[in-house]
C-alpha cells in the first residue's frame, strides 16, 4: 500500500474505527519528513480526521460497500492529502460554516471544514472517480499559524 | 483511548486520554449522562492526557455543557495545552467553557 516514506496510499471501508489508525500513519510519515511539532500534533490530525470523518460519514454515509480513498504526498515544500468518497460531493464555500458566531457557537455541529481551513493553507474540493477533498499543508519554520 | 471517571468531592472528573473524537465521542457522551443521571451536577473534563480533539469532540461538549445546565449543573474543563487551547480559540468555544490552568484551580472554581 505504501510507495515509500514520502507517498502514501490507503483505501479503507467506511467506518469511522479506522481513522485513527490513518491518521496515526500520516502524522508519522510528516514526523519522518521532520514537519514542525505543532503541524503533527495539531495541524495535520485534526484536519485530517475531519476529512476522513466527512468522507465516512457525509461522502458515503457509512455504506460498507463504499470504501475512502486516502492519498497523500509529502515533498521539500508541503504536505498534501488527497481524501476521496463515493458521495455527490458538495459545496465547500457553502457548506462552510462561520462556528465563531453567536448565532452558531452554540451548536454541536458545523465546525469541521472550518478547522480543516483554518489548519490548512489550502482546501479545495472536485470530482475525480469520487467526491475528493484535497488539503495542502506548507512547510513553515514557525509553528504559529492558527495562533 | 480511553475515558476515567474519578471523584473529588462533589465533583466529578472525567479525564480523557488520547483522542476524543469521532470515533470514541459516544462513549464519553454517555458516560457523562450516566453520571448526570445519578446526580452529578458539577462535572470537570481533564485534558491532560489528551493528544487532540476533532469537531465531533467539541460537540459532544457544547452538548453535554447545555444538558448539564438544564439539571442546574456545570462543566468546565482544565489542562489544555497549547495545541488544544488553540482549537478552543480558534473556534471560540474558550468563551462558552470556564477552562482552567490544573485540576485544582478547576476544582477550586466550583
Amino acid at each position: 500500500m505504501g510507495q515509500g516514506p514520502l507517498s502514501l496510499e490507503l483505501e479503507i471501508p467506511s467506518d469511522i474505527g479506522y481513522i485513527e489508525d490513518v491518521v496515526a500513519e500520516v502524522v508519522r510519515r510528516c514526523e519522518a519528513a521532520a514537519f514542525s511539532g505543532r503541524h503533527v500534533a495539531f495541524h495535520i490530525p485534526v484536519a485530517l480526521t475531519e476529512a476522513l470523518s466527512n468522507a465516512i460519514l457525509r461522502g458515503n454515509a457509512e455504506d460498507a460497500s463504499k470504501s475512502v480513498r486516502v492519498r497523500v504526498r509529502v515533498d521539500a515544500h508541503a504536505l498534501v492529502v488527497e481524501v476521496e468518497d463515493d458521495g455527490v460531493g458538495f459545496d465547500l464555500e457553502a457548506c462552510t460554516l462561520d462556528p465563531t458566531t453567536s448565532d452558531n457557537l452554540g451548536r454541536e455541529d458545523g465546525r469541521g471544514l472550518f478547522l480543516m481551513r483554518r489548519l490548512m493553507d489550502l482546501v479545495e474540493q472536485f470530482r475525480a472517480r469520487g467526491n475528493v477533498v484535497r488539503m495542502t499543508l506548507r512547510r513553515r519554520s514557525s509553528d504559529d499559524r492558527a495562533a | 483511548m480511553s475515558f476515567t471517571v474519578k471523584k473529588a468531592g462533589d465533583v466529578t472528573v472525567f479525564e480523557v486520554e488520547g483522542t476524543l473524537i469521532v470515533g470514541n465521542r459516544q462513549e464519553l457522551k454517555q458516560k457523562v449522562i450516566d453520571e448526570i443521571e445519578g446526580g452529578a451536577r458539577k462535572v470537570l473534563v481533564d485534558f491532560e492526557k489528551t493528544t487532540y480533539i476533532d469537531s465531533s469532540g467539541l460537540g459532544v461538549l457544547v452538548s453535554l455543557a447545555k444538558k448539564i445546565r438544564e439539571t442546574g449543573g456545570d462543566l468546565r474543563l482544565a489542562n489544555l495545552n497549547d495545541d488544544l487551547q488553540t482549537l478552543f480559540e480558534l473556534t471560540k468555544l474558550d468563551t462558552l467553557f470556564q477552562i482552567s490552568e490544573s485540576r485544582g484551580r478547576a476544582l477550586e472554581s466550583f
